[in-house]
């Protein structure tokens, strides 16, 4: 990062990068896993909460033609993996799913922003609901290499769509699991508990990630946890995913500046206190 | 080693590829090295204040995607203490597009950016006229004159007119804006289209309509260079479509002079290099020692027709 660059740097250098898929398996009925293998050194440049843009590879009765941002989920541990966990739903992420191992994409990146993570801090809570999860997956990892205490608060639809092992990889944490089957994952409920975790064990920091819902649930409940840093990683349609097209703006508050900012550039992390969030445009 | 340079008017470029205004910022310095780029071309700015269209500004289509981005804007004194100056701190030419919404507005603002750091304004008069019921300024050769002729009045610096594919007789807008004291056409822009999620029954993009670019448009953008070229003796600067180094090469061939992509960047931010590489290849694979030489070079058999209908009376 040099001082002279007249913009947000997110990365030393961006490009499209030519992968071998090493691995790619169904995690449960909706979700993927994705293992790629570049000749750069991916797993050196890209960080917690930074993202790439996927070719996804078209097929007779699917032709995506923009690239498709995703989070990364994890990279190593050799120079050239990085790891993918999304969720089959739409024309790019159904094309994606058809690619065999062997076969080949091209990706771009690394891109966007990181998690505000400081080493120093004590304990930090996540947030989570699912593919939101993918995109948290790198900062748990990272907390637990610096040795912080991670609380994680897991959102799904039932327990069989939680995805607990995949989040934590191994990482010891404190889990709350909560479900729309069994109604644990109402706001109500919900509430009650952050604020129970909140005043016990007094994080200095909350991520958040995959629900606009908690993300609003805790915009409310942090304006009682002055202390409490906030942060959210945030998705909007994109084309360029550099900051160029500004396709992917959303509406920020910065100290009573009301702002567009680029999800792709000065996201997709962003201080959970300034999203606006009343409105909710696509 | 070929050489690559070529001339718009009287301005030189070290190669034919310049981006095209809108896809085109900054932030690509993580991507590509703007010493080596014909020209950089930044987005468009506008006199007005403009927040920019609600979301989502893009959609994708078939070989193709659909953008209403609305050009959001600060206004021209922000654009040159802020947005300007990193752009002129490279060994490439800096061209400034302007978008506004009547004629005196347009002047002004090209006359207030004819700076000595800018090589070149691009009048983008493909954007609404709010004087004809928001119909672009180049969909006509009357308002296309009317523009560009209160352009040239105020301004002596070189100035490229990009004109819209969506007007119906180009040739005579190009001819129009020739007249009218353009320096250069850019041809062209994106075509106006539209797509609907039939599941929600939204349109897909926020403000209904948008443009059309990328690869399904290239054949549009093509031959209305083409059109152009026999139209006009003013250099023409292709653009729409262009993804690789043989669509450029199409494109001088049809007639420009110089050439512009756009959004075959979003696919790949290293694209336009990638795309000067490969005219490097061309040349030495074809022998072609002055890539400038191609310009209008399309091949064109001018007694095909009547051959053929000479040919054809043998038939029953």
């Amino acid at each position: 990062m040099t001082t002279h660059d007249c913009f947000q740097r997110n990365a030393q250098s961006v490009a499209s990068h030519r992968c071998e898929v090493a691995e790619h398996r169904w995690v449960n009925t909706r979700y993927k896993y994705l293992r790629l293998a570049a000749k750069a050194d991916l797993a050196g440049s890209t960080r917690p909460g930074q993202f790439y843009q996927l070719k996804c590879p078209g097929s007779d009765e699917l032709q995506p033609f923009l690239l498709r941002p995703m989070s990364v989920y994890g990279v190593g541990p050799e120079a050239g993996t990085v790891e993918f966990l999304y969720n089959v739903t739409g024309i790019g992420t159904r094309a994606l799913a058809a690619l065999e191992a062997g076969g080949h994409m091209d990706i771009v990146g690394p891109l966007g922003n990181i998690f505000g993570f400081d080493p120093a801090f004590g304990h930090v809570m996540v947030v989570a609901r699912g593919v939101g999860l993918a995109t948290m997956a790198p900062l748990v990892r990272q907390a637990a290499a610096a040795g912080v205490k991670i609380t994680a608060v897991m959102s799904a639809r039932a327990p069989q769509d939680l995805m607990q092992a995949e989040f934590l990889r191994g990482t010891e944490a404190e889990v709350h699991c909560v479900y729309d089957s069994d109604g644990s994952s109402s706001v109500e409920a919900v509430d009650a508990l952050l604020r129970r975790l909140l005043d016990e064990g007094r994080p200095d920091a909350l991520y958040t990630c995959g629900s606009h819902r908690i993300l609003m649930l805790l915009q409310r409940l942090l304006a009682d946890y002055p202390q409490v840093r906030g942060e959210v990683a945030m998705e909007q349609r994109m084309a360029c995913g550099m900051g160029v097209c500004l396709s992917c703006v959303r509406l920020f508050d910065r100290e009573g500046d009301k702002q567009f900012l680029r999800v792709c550039r000065e996201g997709p992390v962003f201080p959970i206190r300034e999203v606006v969030g009343e409105v909710e445009f696509g | 080693m070929a050489d690559l340079s070529v001339k718009v008017g009287e301005l030189g470029l070290r190669n034919p590829v310049m981006p095209a205004s809108g896809c085109f910022a900054i932030e690509y310095g993580e991507a590509l090295d703007f010493n080596r780029l014909g020209a950089l071309v930044i987005k468009s700015v506008s006199p007005q204040c403009r927040a920019g269209n609600p979301t989502p500004r893009v959609t994708e289509a078939h070989s193709g995607m659909l953008n209403s981005i609305g050009i959001p804007s600060k206004g021209l004194d922000y654009y040159r203490r802020e947005v300007l100056p990193p752009y002129t701190r490279y060994d490439t030419p800096v061209v400034v597009s302007i978008s506004a919404d009547t004629v005196d507005e347009f002047a002004q603002a090209v006359a207030e950016m004819s700076l000595p750091e800018v090589a070149v304004i691009e009048a983008n008069i493909s954007c609404p006229n709010l004087e004809a019921d928001g119909m672009a300024f180049a969909m006509t050769p009357e308002t296309t004159y009317q523009v560009v002729s209160a352009i040239r009045r105020r301004t002596r610096h070189p100035f490229w007119a990009k004109l819209t594919p969506n007007a119906s007789h180009i040739a005579a807008v190009a001819k129009a804006a020739e007249e009218a004291g353009a320096d250069a056409l850019v041809m062209g822009n994106t075509v106006l289209g539209m797509a609907i999620d039939v599941r929600t029954r939204k349109p897909k993009l926020g403000n209904v309509m948008g443009g059309l670019s990328g690869p399904a448009i290239k054949p549009i953008a093509l031959r209305m260079v083409h059109q152009c070229y026999r139209s006009v003796r003013i250099p023409i600067v292709g653009c729409g479509g262009i993804a690789s180094a043989e669509d450029a090469i199409e494109f001088m061939l049809a007639g420009a002079s110089a050439v512009q992509v756009g959004t075959a960047s979003f696919l790949d931010p290293g694209a336009m290099q990638k795309i000067i590489d490969g005219l490097e290849r061309y040349c030495v694979e074809m022998g072609v020692a002055n890539l400038r030489d191609l310009t209008g070079q399309v091949k064109l058999d001018r007694q095909l027709s009547d051959r053929w209908l000479r040919f054809a009376q043998q038939s029953g």
